[in-house]
């Protein structure tokens, strides 16, 4: 599924909606996910699963092509875990961690 | 790095505000799109949300692992886990320190 394709699903639901105003809901959705997440906050949406931010240690790496080595700065990646009900839809209604 | 933990809530309110829904349906329309993003992850391998990231669904083959706390070896089901591979864009908004 596509972004587009998220939209034109919830057209069919919330038809007094307008298609920019859709657009706009979800943008506003992911941005403010994406926005606690570069101020380094936490996002926990139950059910679905949680946004966080995991730090990186700094570290010397390689240039694969030419082999030279190169300092890799600590860095910060977000990092997503699904939460208990997603863990279960996506292994046919079972959360396989809590066999 | 402020340590805030944002919630369903918080992201409702967002589009109270920027789009101009009432609470209720804001709230509503939210969990229906975390709800159409797991139900589409129970079919397909794979949701793209351009500019925000991709959800993939990853198939792991059953292998033997060991109870951290007790040492003694448990088999791990085979299963299939979401992962998350955030945009570029918002690898770079997350990756520095902004302290």
């Amino acid at each position: 599924m596509l972004r587009s394709e998220l939209i034109a699903r919830l057209a069919e639901e919330y038809s007094h909606l307008r298609h920019d105003d859709l657009e706009k809901i979800v943008a506003v959705i992911l941005d403010e996910i994406a926005d606690a997440l570069a101020d380094g906050n936490r996002v926990e949406l139950r059910g679905f699963g949680a946004f966080s931010v995991r730090e990186r240690k700094p570290r010397t790496g390689r240039n694969p092509r030419t082999g030279e080595t190169v300092e890799v700065k600590a860095k910060r990646v977000p990092f997503f875990r699904p939460g208990k009900e997603l863990r279960a839809r996506v292994n046919g209604g079972d959360d396989p961690e809590a066999r | 790095m402020s340590n805030k933990t944002v919630t369903r809530v918080e992201i409702s309110d967002a589009i109270v505000r920027e789009v101009g829904l009432t609470r209720q349906e804001s709230g509503d329309i939210l969990d229906r799109v975390l709800d159409l993003i797991g139900k589409s992850l129970e079919h397909e391998n794979e949701v793209k949300l351009s500019r925000f990231g991709n959800f993939v669904v990853r198939k792991k083959a059953a292998r033997a692992g060991r109870n951290p706390k007790t040492g003694v070896e448990a088999k791990i089901s085979a299963r299939r886990v979401v992962t998350f591979k955030p945009s570029p864009l918002l690898k770079s908004a997350v990756e520095t320190d902004k302290d």
